[in-house]
């Protein structure tokens, strides 16, 4: 598929006013999203409340990837809803372009809602059936009245250009398309406001590998062009790496490590993560060894959130575990005094040393 | 010990005759193990879905060819023949435990169900024998556990006592359809290496199917490339792995997103997307996709090719790129 690239960008984005890129160096080096000690909690019943995120802090620069990994009940997707406010945080605050998100509601938020996009994992399900491919990526468009009839029917046509669809699937339904081809009009509209921020919710697990090629690369041109900030959730560390500048790794609620993508891959710190990188099974000769060190590093099953492990969450698995380990829960420390690079462990720097 | 020959297994649907499987032959020895990978559509699952007619009583499927399973034609056996093989000679794991347990029965007995039926145990050795299963795969306080049901336990147990169920009767041959995909990847490991070391002490025959080639890589001999109902290439693990052959095998390896290696920002994928074959392809079925392709590609059916040791490709080209005469234009990025 060619790329519609050069002339797209400049043609649409002078429709939009307030589509101005920081110009000068210190609006340029302050985070883009700001996410402080952020809890989400679900009621389940009577007394019966999970913590599905507790006590997450990070943040995000302008044109930066961070990658979210983590397996069942880590709280990666409601972490990256509850940023959105699709979901509302039990605590903290989340500071999007200098407003507090959790404290706006009604039309104030809805207009910070054309700056943050979403990409979900299912297009079938994100798709309205009923309607075409060109409504649904005008709709957007439409409801933050950023352009009237005409225009916003062109705006869409050169979106989808730009993801790589021709202009006859304007006129087609979702369930006419394959699962690529849907994932990119769920892409288009999550991009046709121009938004600063998008939260990619696990975009490629549900295609093929020969598609998930296609649409990771689309998600990185698009990077480029365009300048946006991704939050990028998965649980395929190959993926993750290929798009992501920093990558966090969430257990059971908690980030464990935050690291730059590279460090985290040539020199995981934290049990889980090196667990992590040791299940992903890569296709050679050493595969059958690759299982006996992967299933080292992560005994057992994932406990569920209901029945959390007090101290440090990863101890029922770790092979390292100490009796501090299941009293003290562990805080974020800064490894080598970096900002940049950091690990929820008790012994991390014993652990470094044995490797 | 199983023979597969020019097996077609074909669906009447609203759109039209879908040709699931269109014209597979493979071949499996005792206690060897071969893996069968390929996208959505291939024909991957049908293949070994078919082998033990395990479709749904809506479905409209007509299957020819021959499957020889010690030497008896499946293809021709009736339903309650079929019944007695199922389970007890050849045995099935799939994807998701919790679709594939029945939910209101207690665990310990989805698995005495299967004693009781093929192995006609009363009811108290077929309770002895499946404690015993339940340890060997890995479950914890037995006895406890026994009369718990599927959603008490996590997926990776489930998938244990899937496991339990399938090897019950020890069978000769154990079809596992995707068995890890649906669970975490640190759990994944777990699980299969319990495959591992259950078809090391049991001596059984395995197909395994999924579309994780490094899964494959860590429990097969042999791996089976699929396309469009149809076998791309076949060999084994290390000669496939090293020097695949088909374009398309190349291409999906060439997919895989490393976690080692140099980050790759833009990959080089394959243009277009797979489609369900329905009319009568002629030619090779990727030739739409395929960035080698001739003229004579899209005309005449591929043959083929025999490198000896097992190692098969069906390609026009495949002596041109057995000798290097033809690389991966790796330089070319589209979207």
């Amino acid at each position: 598929m060619r790329r519609f690239v050069s002339f797209v960008p400049f043609v649409v984005n002078s429709f939009f006013m307030n589509d101005a890129t920081p110009t000068t160096t210190a609006a340029r080096t302050k985070p883009l999203l700001s996410v402080k000690d952020l809890v989400v909690r679900y009621t389940l019943g009577p007394g019966r409340v999970l913590t599905a995120v507790d006590q997450v802090s990070f943040e995000l620069h302008p044109g930066e990837t961070l990658g979210l990994v983590g397996e069942s009940g880590c709280g990666k997707s409601s972490l990256a809803r509850a940023v959105l406010q699709l979901i509302r945080p039990a605590s903290g605050n989340v500071t999007f372009l200098g407003q507090e998100l959790t404290r706006l509601n009604g039309a104030a938020l809805r207009s910070m809602r054309r700056q943050m996009q979403i990409v979900f994992q299912d297009p079938r399900g994100s798709l309205n059936p009923r309607w075409r491919v060109g409504r649904i990526v005008e709709e957007p468009l439409r409801v933050h009245r950023l352009a009237e009839r005409d225009q916003r029917k062109r705006m869409a046509h050169a979106m989808l250009a730009q993801v790589g669809l021709a202009p006859a699937y304007f006129e087609q339904r979702p369930a006419q398309l394959s699962g690529g081809q849907q994932q990119r009009v769920g892409i288009a509209r999550a991009l046709v406001t121009r938004p600063k921020l998008v939260v990619c919710d696990e975009p490629v697990s549900s295609l093929d590998v020969s598609i998930q090629a296609q649409i990771l690369n689309l998600l990185q041109g698009l990077k480029e062009e365009l300048g946006v900030s991704y939050l990028f959730v998965a649980h395929n560390l190959g993926v993750v790496r290929s798009l992501s500048d920093r990558v966090a790794v969430m257990y059971l609620g908690q980030f464990v490590e935050t690291a730059p993508s590279a460090a985290l891959f040539e020199r995981p710190l934290h049990p889980y993560t090196m667990g992590l990188i040791a299940s992903v099974l890569r296709p050679d000769l050493s595969a059958r060894a690759q299982l006996d060190r992967a299933a080292s590093y992560a005994a057992g099953d994932i406990p569920g959130l209901l029945h959390a492990p007090p101290g440090c969450r990863y101890h029922t698995r770790c092979p390292y575990a100490q009796q501090r380990c299941r009293e003290q829960r562990p805080a974020l420390e800064k490894v080598d005094g970096q900002d940049s690079h950091q690990v929820a462990c008790h012994y991390w720097r014993e652990i470094a040393r044995n490797a | 010990m199983l023979e597969i020959k020019n097996l077609h297994t074909q669906f009447s649907t609203a759109n039209g005759l879908l040709r699931a499987v269109d014209g597979v032959s493979f071949a499996l020895h005792q206690r060897a193990a071969i893996g069968i990978v390929g996208e959505s559509g291939s024909g991957k699952s049908v293949t070994a879905l078919s082998i033990l007619r395990l479709f749904g009583p809506l479905d409209k499927v007509s299957i020819r060819g021959e499957i020889l399973f010690e030497g008896i034609d499946l293809v021709r056996l009736s339903e309650t023949e079929l019944r007695r093989i199922r389970g007890s000679k050849i045995a099935v794991v799939f994807q998701d435990p919790l679709t594939s347990l029945n939910p209101v029965m207690p665990v310990g007995e989805q698995i005495a169900e299967t004693l009781r039926f093929h192995r006609r145990l009363n009811k108290a050795a077929a309770k002895a024998r499946t404690l015993e299963l339940m340890e060997l795969v890995g479950i914890g306080e037995v006895a406890r556990r026994y009369g718990d049901l599927p959603e008490q336990f996590s997926g990776g147990m489930r998938q244990r006592i899937m496991i339990a169920i399938a090897i019950a009767c020890e069978p000769k041959l154990l079809i596992a359809d995707e068995p890890t995909t649906a669970l975490d990847v640190t759990v994944q490991s777990q699980v299969l290496m319990l495959l591992n070391r259950l078809r090391d002490e049991l001596g059984m025959a395995l197909i395994m199917i999924s579309h994780d080639l490094g899964v494959i890589a860590a429990t097969c001999d042999f791996v089976q490339v699929m396309y469009g109902g149809r076998v791309v290439e076949r060999g084994h693990i290390q000669e496939i792995l090293n020097r695949p052959n088909h374009p398309y095998t190349a291409a999906l390896l060439r997919l895989v997103p490393r976690i080692d290696g140099p980050v790759q920002r833009k990959l080089n994928p394959i243009p277009g997307q797979p489609t369900p074959i329905f009319a009568s392809v002629r030619g090779c079925c990727f030739a739409a996709r395929c960035e080698f392709v001739t003229e004579r590609c899209r005309t005449d059916d591929p043959p083929m090719h025999d490198f000896g040791n097992h190692h098969v490709s069906a390609c026009w080209l495949a002596e041109e790129r057995e000798l290097g005469a033809l690389t991966t234009k790796s330089t070319r990025i589209t979207k």
